[in-house]
């Protein structure tokens, strides 16, 4: 398997008022293409900073990154726009739907921003709601939804655009044991059955489990870096 | 049109707010299409062809003050004059003060001046041959039930007779019709014989109010105009000639100043819309913050996102002044229809709605701006952190 994501001496800086906070110092990494990556660590620790530099949602301080060979630490909003509609699927803690909109609706977003008409958006929409066992909920809406049924929503929206990578922001921590195990199955079926990448944030070492690696984060700095079986 | 679902769904993601800013819009358009046309009614008045072509010759001091009858005969001399009429302001009431009645008494000739107006040759031979006889404006005689041959009386605001009576006596000898809307004025008219009015007042006797003169030739309507006045000049009764267009334009002018009246309480409206429906976007924009940040997360561009904001709030006004709109146009001919002829508003028109339609866009682009910014400039990193 290929590198798809290359962290090289990656910096992050926030500045609050006059002050300079450094989250993460000199960061190296590459993620393989098809891994299923967990980053864990205490809060404070840079795993979200980290997740939000590899999904081209916040630019680096320092260092460069590439994914897929493109290096998205020099691209300007619009391009990263675009860069993340085309390769990126995100999954958030609080599922993040429209409220407003129906499952299928919600599924559709990132299709607008594709040349696909409305027949053909509908029909991915509902291929991706297929895959993630909610073909029957289509027509509800978010709060007609359990949590589990709605992170499962978020994940068809992240997937229809068939991006190459997922990035997943504690995709299980507002959700029961047994919703969590459903939404942790179905992402490492995605990762083994279609080949997602797939890079998850969890405070949960249980969530952990079903990804193929687990890097620790703490102060801004990669600690270890643990194979698992 | 491929976004229109998500902006419509954003639009009524707070039903109830929504749908009261909706009210608020759609009132302060509703008054927009009713005013409007009250203004559009006094510009019209005197608008017309025959309006450019008649000129109206005055007192330069006043529109109360009178003229001598024997300027008359001197206009009539003037060269490019083709004909020339009179007449004065009567001022009649019938059975209650409040019924006022706008009533002419005029020259034998006035209605030769008029072609727009309609009168049958019964009713101009019965006009002409009977002393008290009246000619009565279509939609006047409707509202008072009059029919040919009825004896009315008329109390004159104005004018008593030699008896002191204000009570003047009448007899209905025909109707009268406006052929186009300029002359719409006329359906509401009474016209008298200026001799009768003049031997039964004691008051301002072989004077007139106004001189209405025909010319032959448009084109030379300043001139003859001049050429008028020039009569008058260094007088007692000097004189001020100007088109029916002008001089009914000057005349609403000294009544009241409609357009300004109109502007300063639409210009009310508007503001105090404009901050209305500001706010509510501004707070709209601010509770789905998150939603915004979802949005450029998936790769909506900040520009896109802008666009999203700034056309929820177009469409909040553009919904909200259509219905106004469209219910002015409805409830402007119940209202004109329900005074009887006092009010003869015209529709809702082209004009109005594409004035309308340019109002409801700039304000929509106008309060949407600041929170379209907000959502263009808005950090994911931070919206989604909730910071």
């Amino acid at each position: 398997m290929g590198t798809l994501v290359e962290i090289r001496d990656v910096s992050k800086v926030y500045e609050r008022g006059k002050q300079k906070v450094e989250v993460l110092h000199h960061i190296n990494l590459d993620i393989a293409q098809g891994d299923f990556l967990a980053l864990m660590g205490p809060s404070g620790s840079g795993k979200t900073t980290l997740l939000n530099l590899i999904g081209g949602l916040d630019s680096p301080s320092g260092g460069s990154i590439g994914v897929a060979g493109q290096r998205i630490d020099r691209m300007g909003g619009g391009d990263l726009a675009k860069w993340r509609a085309s390769n990126v699927g995100f999954v958030f803690q609080f599922y993040n739907l429209m409220p407003m909109l129906s499952a299928q609706k919600n599924v559709e977003l990132p299709l607008l921003l594709t040349k696909l008409n409305a027949a053909q958006r509908k029909r991915n929409a509902a291929i991706a709601l297929k895959l993630v066992g909610l073909e029957d909920r289509a027509a509800h809406k978010p709060n007609e939804l359990s949590g589990g049924q709605q992170q499962r929503v978020a994940i068809a929206r992240a997937i229809v655009s068939d991006p190459t990578l997922l990035v997943c922001d504690e995709p299980t921590g507002d959700l029961d044991r047994q919703s969590a195990e459903e939404i942790l199955t179905l992402l490492q079926r995605l990762n083994r059955e279609h080949g997602k990448t797939i890079v998850m944030v969890t405070h949960d070492p249980k969530a952990a489990e079903y990804a193929s690696h687990t890097l620790h984060l703490d102060k801004g700095t990669l600690v270890e870096q643990a194979a698992l079986a | 049109m491929k976004y229109f679902h998500l902006i419509w769904a954003a639009l009524f993601r707070s039903k109830t707010r929504t749908i009261l800013t909706l009210l608020s819009v759609i009132a302060a358009f509703l008054l927009f299409g009713m005013l409007d046309a009250v203004r559009t009614s006094f510009d019209q008045a005197g608008q017309s062809a025959n309006g450019a072509r008649r000129l109206q010759t005055g007192s330069k001091l006043s529109f109360i003050q009178t003229l001598p009858q024997s300027l008359d005969a001197q206009i009539a001399r003037v060269p490019g004059v083709k004909s020339v009429a009179y007449a004065n302001w009567f001022g009649g009431a019938y059975q209650d003060p409040h019924n006022q009645v706008f009533s002419f008494a005029v020259s034998d000739n006035y209605l030769d001046q008029y072609p727009e107006i309609e009168v049958s040759a019964e009713a101009r031979k019965a006009f002409a041959e009977t002393r008290t006889g009246i000619l009565v404006g279509e939609t006047l005689a409707k509202r008072f039930h009059w029919k040919i041959g009825d004896k009315i009386p008329l109390q004159s605001t104005i004018f008593p007779q030699r008896d002191g009576s204000k009570s003047w006596n009448f007899d209905i000898v025909g109707f009268m019709h406006a052929k186009d809307k300029s002359a719409g004025w006329y359906d509401q008219l009474v016209l008298m014989h200026w001799k009768y009015f003049d031997e039964g007042t004691p008051y301002n006797r072989g004077t007139v109010g106004w001189y209405v003169t025909s010319v032959s030739d448009v084109n030379q309507a300043d001139r003859v105009a001049r050429a008028i006045d020039a009569l008058s000049a260094n007088s007692d009764h000097e004189t001020r000639t100007q088109t029916e267009q002008a001089a009914t334009a000057n005349w609403m002018k000294q009544m009241a100043d409609i357009g300004l009246i109109v502007g300063s309480i639409m210009g009310a409206v508007f503001f105090t819309l404009l901050l209305l429906t500001g706010n509510t976007m501004m707070q709209a924009v601010r509770e789905r913050t998150s939603e915004l940040a979802v949005l450029k997360t998936i790769g909506f561009s900040s520009r896109a996102v802008m666009a999203l904001v700034l056309a929820e709030s177009v469409l909040l006004l553009v919904l909200g002044g259509a219905i106004g709109l469209a219910l002015a146009s409805v409830l402007i001919p119940i209202v004109s229809a329900g005074s009887g002829g006092m009010l003869n508003l015209p529709s809702v028109g082209a004009g109005s709605w594409a004035l309308g339609l340019t109002l409801m866009v700039a304000i929509g682009l106008l309060v949407g701006a600041p929170p379209a910014w907000r959502a263009m400039r808005l950090n994911i990193v931070d919206a989604l952190a909730g910071r």
